[in-house]
C-alpha cells in the first residue's frame, strides 16, 4: 500500500479497488488555515486532473483535483465539520474522500514519496 | 529571485520579515509579508485578543504646507479639513468630478502643516493629483524618508506606554509628535482594524529599532497583511480599489458620514453636483454589509441575486472571519435590496448561496474614547 502524490499536491491511497484522496502536507502549509471544505458526494463520477472538491483558508479558495478517474463512494463528513483537520492531519484524518478506482493505470503516472519530494525541491 | 520579484520596492523592514519567516508576496509594487509562521487564523485572533504589528510602510506619508493648506485641501476632498483642531485626524476622500472616489486617505492637523496618509498604490498618482490641483497654493512632499507601523488590539495601550508614557491617554483620532526609545516618533491613535491602536510614523532608519523593541513585548506579534485585511473587513472598513473606487461615490459607498453638514451645504469639492443629488434624491446602489448562511466565504466578484434570481451586484470583499466564527462579505446591492436582513443569493462557483444584508462592523469596534 504506497501513497502516491500529483503535481497538483493531491495524495492517492490505494486500497484494494477504492482509493482515499487527500491533499498534501506542502499543500496544507501553502493554503493557510482551512476553513471550509466542500466535497464530492457519494455516487459522483470524477475524471481524472478534473475539479473535485474546493478548500477554503482565510485567504483563498483553491480547487483540488481528482487525481485518477473513478466514482466517489464516500466523503469525508468528519472533515466538513471541522475543516482545520486540513491543517492538523492533511495525509491522516483529514482525507477528502474515497473513489472507486475506474483504470488503476492511471496510477503508474503519479509520483511515489520519494520523487513527490524530489519534485518539491525542484520547485520550491 | 525573479526578475518580477526583484523589481519591488522593499520597506525598511523587509530584512526582519524575512528574519521572522514571514511569505513575502509582492502587494502595490512593495514585497510584503502577508503572514508570518503564526498564520493569518492566529495573527487575527492574536489582534483581536492581545496586540498585533504591522508593517504599513508602504504607504505614503505626504506633508501639505502654504498660506492655508486646510483650505486647499478642501477643494480636494468632502470632509471638514477646515474645522480640524491642531493634533486631530480625521478620514477624508480624494473625490474626482464624477463624485468618484480617487483614493481614501487620514488628514491630521499637525499645526504648522496637514499630514495626509494615503494607500500604497495611489500615492504617486495622489501626489501628482495634490501637486497639479493645488499648484501655488500649497507645497506638496511626499515623505518617503519615513516609515509607518501600526499597534493594533486592546493592550496596544499598555504596551506602547512603556516606550511613551503620554501615549496612554491620546484621544481617538488624534496625534502626537513623541520620542521613542530617544528617536523622535509621531503617533496617532487610529488603524485599521476595528480595534483600539496606534500607527507610528518613524524615520526608515529607526524602524528596526521600534519594531524589535515592540516585539520584544509579550503581548505583540508581528502581523501579515492577510491578517490585516481580515480584520479591516470584519470591522466594515472599506478597503481602496475593492470597496470603493473611481466608479463609487461616497453616498453608494455607505459614507455619507465623510460628509460634513457645512461641505453638504456649501460644496466646494469634485463631483458636488452629483453627490449632492444623490444625498438628496438617493442613489441607485449602496454598500452593504453581506452575512452568507453557513460557513462557505464568499469572495470578490461573487454575483449577488435578489430573491427573484435578478443580478443586483457583486460581493466587492469577501472572506472568513475568524472573530466572527463566520463568512463574512461586503458588496454592492441596489437600493430596493439594501436593508438591512434583505435575503439575498450569492452565486459561488455557480451554486446559489443564502446571505442576507447585514450591519457593519460584524465585530464590534473597540477604539478608545478616553
Amino acid at each position: 500500500m504506497t501513497r502516491k502524490f500529483t503535481k497538483d499536491h493531491e495524495w492517492v491511497l490505494v486500497e484494494g479497488d477504492v482509493a482515499t484522496v487527500g491533499v498534501s502536507d506542502f499543500a496544507q502549509s501553502q493554503l493557510g488555515d482551512v476553513v471550509f471544505v466542500e466535497l464530492p458526494e457519494a455516487g459522483r463520477v470524477l475524471e481524472q486532473g478534473k475539479e473535485a472538491a474546493v478548500v477554503e483558508s482565510v485567504k483563498a479558495a483553491s480547487d483540488v483535483y481528482a487525481p485518477i478517474s473513478g466514482t466517489v463512494v464516500e466523503a469525508n463528513q468528519a472533515l466538513v465539520d471541522d475543516p482545520a483537520m486540513v491543517n492538523s492531519a492533511a495525509e491522516t484524518d483529514g482525507w477528502f474522500f474515497k473513489i472507486q478506482i475506474k483504470d488503476a493505470s492511471e496510477l503508474d503516472g503519479l509520483m511515489d514519496e520519494a520523487a513527490y519530494k524530489s519534485f518539491l525541491e525542484e520547485a520550491h | 529571485m525573479t526578475e518580477a520579484a526583484s523589481a519591488l520596492k522593499t520597506t525598511p523592514l523587509h530584512a526582519l520579515h524575512v528574519e521572522l519567516g514571514a511569505r513575502m508576496v509582492p502587494f502595490a509594487g512593495y514585497d510584503m509579508p502577508v503572514q508570518y509562521p503564526l498564520g493569518i487564523l492566529k495573527e487575527h485572533q492574536h489582534t483581536r485578543e492581545k496586540a498585533g504589528l504591522f508593517d504599513v510602510s508602504h504607504m505614503g506619508q505626504v506633508r501639505l504646507t502654504g498660506e492655508d493648506p486646510a483650505a486647499a485641501l478642501e477643494t480636494l476632498v468632502p470632509g471638514d479639513i477646515k474645522g480640524l483642531a491642531r493634533g486631530r485626524m480625521r478620514y477624508t476622500l480624494f473625490l474626482n468630478e464624477q463624485g468618484g472616489i480617487l483614493d481614501d486617505l487620514m488628514v491630521t492637523n499637525a499645526g504648522d502643516h496637514l499630514f495626509l496618509v494615503v494607500n500604497a498604490a495611489c500615492k504617486e498618482q495622489d501626489v501628482a493629483h495634490l501637486r497639479e490641483k493645488l499648484a501655488g497654493k500649497a507645497e506638496v512632499e511626499l515623505l518617503d524618508d519615513l516609515a509607518l507601523m501600526a499597534l493594533q488590539g486592546p493592550m496596544a495601550a499598555a504596551v506602547m506606554a512603556r516606550f511613551v508614557p503620554e501615549a496612554a491617554t491620546m484621544k481617538f483620532m488624534s496625534y502626537l509628535p513623541a520620542t521613542f526609545k530617544g528617536v523622535p516618533v509621531v503617533l496617532t491613535r487610529s488603524g485599521y482594524t476595528g480595534e483600539d491602536g496606534y500607527e507610528i510614523s518613524c524615520d526608515k532608519a529607526d524602524a528596526e529599532m521600534i519594531a524589535r523593541a515592540l516585539l520584544a513585548e509579550a503581548e505583540v506579534e508581528a502581523i501579515g497583511l492577510g491578517a490585516r485585511d481580515s480584520l479591516r473587513l470584519e470591522a466594515g472598513l472599506c478597503l481602496y480599489g475593492h470597496d470603493i473606487d473611481t466608479t463609487t461615490t461616497p453616498v453608494e459607498g455607505a459614507l455619507e458620514w465623510t460628509l460634513p453638514k457645512r461641505r453638504r451645504a456649501e460644496g466646494g469639492f469634485p463631483g458636488y453636483d452629483i453627490i449632492h443629488r444623490q444625498l438628496t434624491e438617493g442613489a441607485t446602489r449602496r454598500r452593504v454589509g453581506i452575512q452568507p448562511d453557513g460557513r462557505q466565504p464568499a469572495r470578490e466578484h461573487t454575483e449577488i441575486q435578489d430573491a427573484a434570481g435578478n443580478r443586483i451586484g457583486e460581493v466587492t470583499s469577501g472572506g472568513f472571519g475568524p472573530t466572527a466564527g463566520a463568512p463574512v462579505a461586503m458588496g454592492y446591492v441596489d437600493i430596493a435590496n439594501s436593508a438591512v436582513d434583505t435575503p439575498l443569493t450569492l452565486v459561488v462557483r455557480g451554486k446559489p448561496l443564502a446571505a442576507r444584508v447585514a450591519a457593519t462592523p460584524f465585530v464590534p469596534q473597540r477604539y478608545y474614547r478616553g
